[in-house]
Formats: C-alpha cells, structure tokens, sequence
C-alpha cells in the first residue's frame, strides 16, 4: 500500500514542479553578531532567568562543590547522573558516600527498560552540554550511550553544565561551528527552562511534564 | 519607500465611485485644497469606478472591462490623485496583475505608476502648510484597510491632522483594526460586519471625540450609518473636507 | 475521509456571535497574543528581513518538493526510521493502526498534531478498541470536553478557567473543583504522566523535517512532547508532505519565526531534532520510529502557481490571532480542521469549493493577516482567487468545485454593474436617479441586509461629476 502510495505521490509532485524553473535563488541569511564571551554568558543569564532558568557562573574547578551549596538547602534524595560521562566521573569521585543533606548518586546504568519505575520517582538529573545559545537562552543537549535523553526530562529538577567556550551567538552559529550536518545524533535538544505552559486563559504556569526547575552551572576556566 | 516626483503644474483626479454618488462635497474639498496649491486639475468626465466592487466578489472580468475604460481616460503624463486609500490600491497595486497577459499590461502599469493616494500627494509631492482658522474641536481617526496596509498612507493622513494647532486628535484603542465594511463582505456576510463596527463605533464613542475622520467613504458610510442607527450623535467625515473647512475660514 | 456534511457556516457564526462569553474568551485571547508577538518582532525592519528568508526558505522548498522528499527518506531510512507514504488520510489510519497491531498495543499517548485532526484519528483507533490520550494540555483539556481543537496552537482558547474547573471535577476521578491555574495544572501533570509511563505507542506531529540529515523537528513547551517520543517504545510521526525543508541552515530561521509567530516566544521550552531510533548502547529511546507522510490533496495543490503558496504554511496560527473575523467567531464555527485565514484558503482546496467555498466569504480583504504571515504568503489574494474560482464559467482545474456559486441574477447585477460603469452617459444617469431618490432607494436585497445595522446611505443630489461640470474643472 505503501509502495503505490509513494509512486503515485512523487509522480503527482513531479508533474506539479515540472514548470519551475531550474535555477531557484538561494535564500540570504541573518549576519551572525560578534560577541565576546562575557557578553555571551550574560546574554544566556538574561534570556534563561526571564522563563526561570536559574543560572550560577562558577570556575570549573569548583563545580562539584557549588552544586553541593546549592543543593542542600533544597534537601532532595536523589540525583540521577550518566557514570561514563567525564564530568559524571568527576561528580561522583567529589560525592561523600554517606552525607544526609545531599541526594544519593544514582547511575543511569541500565536501559530505561530495567530502570523506568525508579526513574520517575528520581528527584533530579545533571547532565552536561553541547554548549548553549546566548541569543535565546537554550542549553544545547546531544544525548549519547553514556547521558541518556530522560535524565533532562523525568526528573523534576534538570542541573546542566555548561563550557563558557561552549557557548555559541545563535543557532546558525552553533550549527556551523559544531557542522551538525556532519551527523546528528538519536535526539538533539535545544532546552530554554523550566517546561511551562499557557492553555489555559494564557495565563503562564511552570512545570507541567517536563522539570519544572532548570539549575545551570556556567564553567568558567 | 515610495519615490515621489516633484511638484507638478497639473494633476488628474479620479473621484472615486462612492465620493461621486454618495461624499461629491468631500471629492469638491479636494480638488479645492489641490487648486489652492496652484495646481491646474483635471477632472475626466468620462470616469467612473476603479472595478474593485467586482474585483474583490469574484467577477474579475468585469472589473477588468470598468477598469480598463479608465485605463484610457488619463492618457497624458501627470499624476493621478485619489482621495481613498481603497481606490488607490485597487489601482496602484492590482490593476498590473489585474491586466497580467493583456495587451494593455503596459498601459495598467504605467497607469498605476502614477496613482497616489491624497494625503500622500498632499505630504510628499505638495509639502502642503495647512493653517487652522477652525474653532478648538477634538476628533478621532480611523485607519482604513487599505491606507494602511497597501498604500501605507496613514503617518501621512495622520500628520496633517497635526499641523492643525486648533485640533485635538485622540487616537483609538484599536485603530488599525477593520471596520467591517470590506465592500460586498458587509452584505455577504451582514452579521459580523455588524460585530465588527459595533465594535469600531464603541471604540470612537469611548474616545470622546466629536468627529471621526477617515481617508475612505466605503469605511466611513460604513461608521457613520452604524452610528446614526444606534442614535450617537458622533459625525464622520472625509479628511479632505474636514481639511478645506477648517483652513478655509 | 470527506468532511461531514451539514456544515452550516451561517448557523454556526449567528451560534458564535451570540455567545457573548465565547467573544469575551476570544477577545482577550486574540489581543493578548497580537501584544506578545508584537513585542518580540518589535524590530519591523528585521522581521521583514527575516520573513524575507522565511518565504525563501518555504518557497524553495516547495520547488524541489519531490527531490526532498525522496533525499528525507533515504536519509531517514539510513539512519533507521520507517517510512510509510499515504494518499489519502484513510490510507494514513490504517498504517497507524497497522504499526499498533504488529506490536499488539492498546495504549496510545499523542503529542499535538494538526494534521491527526485531519485524520479524524482519534475517533479512528479508539472505534478499534485503542486507548488514546491527548498530552498537550490544550488537547487534554478538549478530549475530555468531546471536542475539536478551535485554534490550531491554542485548541482550548474558547474556555475559560471556571469552564475548564468544572470539566476536571467531573471528568477526572478524584478531583476536587479548582480554579487555580497551577493547581489545574498540576492535576494534569499527575494524570498524564501515569499515562506516559504505561504508553506503549506516542504519536507526534513534525513541525519541520529536514531533508539534508533525515531529521524530524518538533516545537513544544510543555514536555509532553518528549515524553511522547521518548519513553514508550514506540514512537510513530506523522506528516503533511509540505512540511520538509532542504538544509539544517534553513532552521534557525524558521524556528524564530514560529515560536514569534504562535506564542510570542524567542524559543520554546523544547526544540528536538529527532534523527533515529535508539542507536547501540543507548539506554532510552524508542526502538522503532515511523514516519507517515500524508498527501491528501496537497499534491493537487501543489500544481497550481498561486493556490501552492498555500503550502508555504508553517502552521503558526498568528493569522488567525490577527483575524478580525476569527477572533469574533472563533474556530468551530469554520466546521473543519483549519479555521481562520489559512483554513479559508486550505480547506476549500483540501475538500472542494462545493463543501466549503463558503468560508471564502468570511473575509472583509483587510490584510492583517497578510502583513504578518511569516512566510509572506498572499492569504488575501488567494481568498480573492477563491472567489474568483467560485464563480467562474471557465473552469480549469485548479480548485475542485470550480463554478459552484454560479448564478444568474448575481451574474446580472455584475454585468449591468459592469455596463454602467463602461458607459459614461448610463453612468449619469443612474448616478442622477440614484440622487433623485436619496435614502428613499427601496430597501431590497443588499439594501436590506445593510439597513439592518446601518442607516442606509445617502445618495448626494448633485453628483462629483454635475458638480465639477458646474465649478468649470478642466475635463482634460
């Protein structure tokens, strides 16, 4: 069904486009601006803190224990983390055992078959980025083998680190720069916040399926 | 932007079909501000209607014949002035493709090239001085569709209200929102035509104003009757004529 | 599947505007969302640069239509996602429902998607015994009221939180009555997602694929559009075939003109640029991905020059929110899956003027809709060629139902219309009958409908043409 279905589509399509003529005119494209990092960052700050993203500057060395400060006053139990990730290795050798005022690590280690009820009872996820995107205030997630998709979406606090040189002007740029035509990945992401939504009356509400709490780390060298 | 020309010795003017059978004192305000200027004007007895009526309700062949007949009636090179935004679009920005694979394609084209819109002439080719000799009143604008959207006219229609010191303007709430008329749509589609200049009509009467003005007779045929019918005592008036009274003395 | 007949437009529009809380929802509504785009397109200059490169984009698209369809799937094919071509919307049901039988699965949950509401495909599966749950609030909060979507990025704008509190005391279990926005929220949140967490298939809508990468892109703000895609093991897409674009190059650009367009926003919540099912080691993420692509009759539309600028559309209903007539009627009064200015120019083409030429009427040519359409197409124009099409003695093909409106003593009143005008001498006379009269013209036919709401003009007793005569104006 489909097979016929095809060849009579592209058959019809074919004979509509038949007069156009060859040379169509390429489309111009929007300047990319020159900003220095700093502009960058407070670009992203701006952008993510008007939809409630909440966005920390910290020296990358540091990191871990930034993220310990401003996870405990929020007295979570868990914190869902990709093991095999470089920064997931970091996290997990800068995680007392046995503290009980921060959340115990727990490793997405099995596939999500194995793993989908505690999955959602999780408290938190942290991955890392691509970069992100000054000019609108999105995270940029590629997920892999070792940072599954749901650690940003299940949980309802997403913690993200994000490279201050990974930081990019817009998203022609980022394309460009990264050459995602090159490969995409199972599932690229542009995050802007918190999930949110206005259907009823308009009126903005935060936290619908997705988290409702974006915490960004920028790691500054 | 619209490149003008400079000022001429002698313009046309194509009166428009409503200004001749319903607004003529509006249409006669006109020519009286162009002549005053020091323009020759050239009125062609021979003209009628720009063909829009049909054009919009689905006639197009007719449109074309009545727009053709005009087409043949301004032959010579000088500037062709209408006092209606609807018009002047009809003529300015659709008559070429109204005449696409015809053999008067040239003539629409040139024709078209030289339609302006009254208050746009009077801004940009005249650079008209307008001096108020009227007693303080206040008034409110309406933005007809077409001013608005395909002659971008309404900065100019707007600004010359301003250069009349005795005049108080106070703008809408939603200025540039349709009155509902949009020609055969008032009566193919009567009830919601109403809603919408039931809803024009409370927004001038909340201005306070005394008069609203407008650069069209369909939308101001349109305003006026519905507040006539509801018994408001707001006047609606052409630019053209509330422009000439209050310099005239 | 041909639309239902016993579309009543008037009926349902004297039904819309005597709703005075309807009005009010939309009022509000429309004009809250005119204020947030124009708040983030406030530069114009830049938006007409950008609208500019988002038309180019649409327009070269549709040019190579074929060729990028047939790159998108080889590319999506390679990369492992299933695609499957259907004609017509019967054609796409039954592939949906194939997919679901082959993994003998009886939970569906759905993203929002227009062109499912053109396959009536809800209605569909669950006659066949299958459970499926609208995720988009929007949706949910229609599925259980038993209706349609009345805008096409907002489907339940036409209630109010009062209306939307009752629905979920009584339709959902154990659910108190709330008006808070985010306690109705929150009840939303905890019923879906038990639902996401069982869905065996999630559905999607595609707001862009791109040919270049085989990559399906999607625009959301609330999640539930990844949870959709993401967690059951199954995700199937479906598509109209208009929506491809050529390059990764070509999204940015349009990304900024639809999240400008439809909320307001300079990005949404979520953009995912889907390109595979689950790849070796990866621990989530569906197994299978499918995509439909769905024709019905927009490769007919395709044919024609102007009517396939109709196709350019991105689906970001900021026409509609600029429609004077919409925001008076709202969407269900247009009886069909598209209402406002993109469903008088669409549905028309999509079902034949005959069901629904009508629509075209619903217009008073303002071009609100034209000076912000982010891909620049030429609503007004095509609304006019519609009228056109409905009238003609000539009929071509283009539109199916050409001809219909024909009737005679319309086709009279243009041509004496036509006459007198052509005519100077019958044009003075008319004109000096017309004055002798007045605003004593027997109310007949137009007069009458006019009358109802309006004083009837007064027709001048001395014509512009008698007057210039008498002030001694030049005739040449």
């Amino acid at each position: 069904m489909s097979d016929t279905a095809r060849e009579n589509i592209m058959r019809k399509l074919a004979a509509a486009v038949a007069d156009r003529p060859a040379q169509i005119p390429e489309t111009g494209a929007l300047p990319i601006p020159a900003l220095c990092q700093a502009e960058k960052i407070e670009q992203l700050k701006h952008f993510m803190q008007s939809v409630r993203g909440e966005v920390h500057v910290v020296k990358a060395k540091d990191w871990v224990s930034r993220l310990q400060d401003l996870l405990r006053p929020r007295a979570l139990k868990t914190l869902l983390y990709g093991p095999a990730t470089p920064h997931g290795k970091i996290l997990a050798a800068g995680w007392p055992p046995e503290d009980p005022g921060l959340p115990r690590l727990v490793p997405y280690a099995a596939p999500v078959e194995d793993f989908k009820s505690e999955l959602f009872q999780l408290d938190a996820g942290i991955t890392g980025t691509l970069g992100a995107i000054a000019e609108n205030g999105a995270l940029i997630l590629w997920p892999t083998p070792e940072e599954p998709r749901l650690i940003s979406l299940v949980p309802p606090i997403h913690i993200a680190l994000v490279d201050a040189g990974n930081i990019y002007c817009n998203f022609s740029d980022a394309l460009t720069a990264g050459s995602w035509k090159a490969g995409m990945p199972t599932n690229a992401l542009l995050i802007s916040g918190p999930s949110k939504t206005a259907d009823i009356e308009l009126t903005l509400a935060f936290g619908v399926h997705g988290p409702r709490e974006v915490l960004v780390l920028v790691l500054e060298a | 932007m619209r490149i003008y020309p400079p000022k001429p010795e002698t313009v046309y003017f194509f009166g428009t079909c409503l200004v001749d059978m319903v607004y003529p004192d509006a249409g006669m305000a006109a020519i009286r501000l162009l002549q005053r200027e020091g323009l020759r004007v050239v009125y062609p007895q021979a003209q009628s209607c720009c063909g829009q009526p049909a054009f919009n309700s689905g006639f197009p062949d007719e449109a074309r014949a009545v727009a053709r007949k005009q087409l043949h009636l301004f032959p010579k090179d000088y500037p062709i002035v209408v006092p209606s935004g609807s018009c002047a679009g009809m003529m300015h920005r659709h008559y070429p493709a109204l005449f696409a694979g015809d053999p008067d394609l040239a003539l629409a084209e040139e024709f078209a090239g030289r339609v302006f819109e009254l208050t746009e002439f009077l801004v940009h080719v005249l650079k008209i001085r307008l001096e108020d000799r009227g007693a303080p009143v206040t008034v409110t604008w309406h933005s007809s569709c077409h001013a608005l959207r395909e002659m971008g006219v309404i900065q100019d229609s707007k600004s010359l209200i301003r250069q009349l010191r005795n005049v108080t303007l106070l703008e809408l709430e939603n200025e540039h929102e349709c009155c509902g008329f949009g020609g055969t749509f008032a009566v193919k589609q009567p009830e919601i035509s109403a809603a919408m200049v039931a809803d024009k009509a409370a927004d001038i009467r909340n201005t306070g104003a005394g008069t609203v003005l407008g650069g069209d007779c369909g939308c101001l045929m349109n305003i006026s009757g519905a507040l006539q019918h509801q018994q408001v005592p707001i006047t609606g008036q052409h630019i053209a004529q509330f422009i000439w009274e209050r310099t005239n003395g | 599947m041909a639309e239902t007949t016993g579309f009543d437009f008037a009926k349902n529009i004297r039904h819309a505007l005597g709703d005075q809380q309807l009005r009010k929802n939309f009022k509000f509504a429309m004009g809250s969302m005119i204020q947030k785009r124009r708040l983030i397109f406030a530069d114009e200059a830049e938006f007409e640069q950008l609208r500019a490169i988002g038309s180019a984009i649409r327009t070269r698209a549709l040019a190579k239509l074929p060729e990028l369809l047939a790159r998108l799937e080889a590319r999506c094919t390679q990369n492992g996602i299933q695609v499957h071509w259907a004609e017509t919307t019967a054609e796409a049901n039954a592939t949906v429902l194939e997919i679901m039988q082959r993994h003998g699965a009886t939970r569906m949950v759905k993203g929002k998607s227009m062109v499912s509401e053109e396959m009536h495909l809800n209605h569909f599966l669950e006659t066949r015994g299958i459970e499926v749950t609208e995720t988009d609030l929007g949706e949910f909060i229609i599925q259980l009221a038993g209706e349609t979507p009345s805008h096409i990025i907002v489907p339940a704008i036409h209630k109010n939180k009062e209306q939307i509190a009752r629905l979920f005391q009584e339709k959902i279990p154990d659910t108190p009555y709330t008006e808070k926005v985010e306690e109705l929220n929150a009840i939303a949140r905890r019923t879906l997602r038990r639902k996401f967490f069982d869905g065996q298939v999630g559905l999607s809508g595609v707001n862009m694929a791109v040919a270049e990468t085989g990559t399906l892109c999607l625009v959301e703000n609330e999640g539930n559009g990844r949870m959709c895609t993401t967690v059951p093991p199954v995700h199937i897409a479906v598509m109209g075939l208009e929506k491809v674009v050529e390059k990764l190059s070509d999204v940015p650009p349009l990304l900024r003109l639809l999240t400008g367009s439809a909320t307001g926003q300079l990005i949404s919540t979520y953009f995912n640029m889907i390109t595979s099912p689950r790849r070796p080691g990866e621990k989530d993420g569906p197994h299978e991905v499918h995509l439909v692509i769905l024709d019905n009759g927009r490769s007919r539309i395709l044919t024609d020059p102007q009517f396939r600028q109709t196709l350019q559309c991105i689906r970001c209903g900021t026409c509609l929110n600029h429609c004077p007539v919409y925001t008076r009627i709202g969407g269900h009064a247009f009886g069909h899956v598209y209402p406002g200015p993109i469903g008088e120019i669409l549905t028309p083409q999509m079902v034949g003027l005959r069901e629904a030429g009508v629509l075209a009427t619903a217009s008073s040519l303002c071009c609100a809709c034209e000076a912000v359409c982010p891909v620049k197409i030429p609503i007004p124009g095509l609304i006019r060629e519609l009228r056109n099409a409905s009238y003609t003695a000539t009929p071509t093909g283009r539109v199916p139902g050409e001809g219909f409106k024909r009737n005679l003593p319309e086709t009279l009143v243009w041509k004496a219309w036509e006459k007198v005008n052509r005519t100077p001498a019958l044009n003075a006379v008319v004109t000096r009958l017309a004055g002798l009269m007045g605003d004593k013209a027997p109310r007949l036919g137009p007069l009458k409908l006019w009358s109802r709401y309006r004083t009837p003009p007064q027709v001048a007793r001395r014509s512009l043409h008698a007057m210039t005569r008498a002030q001694g104006v030049d005739d040449e």
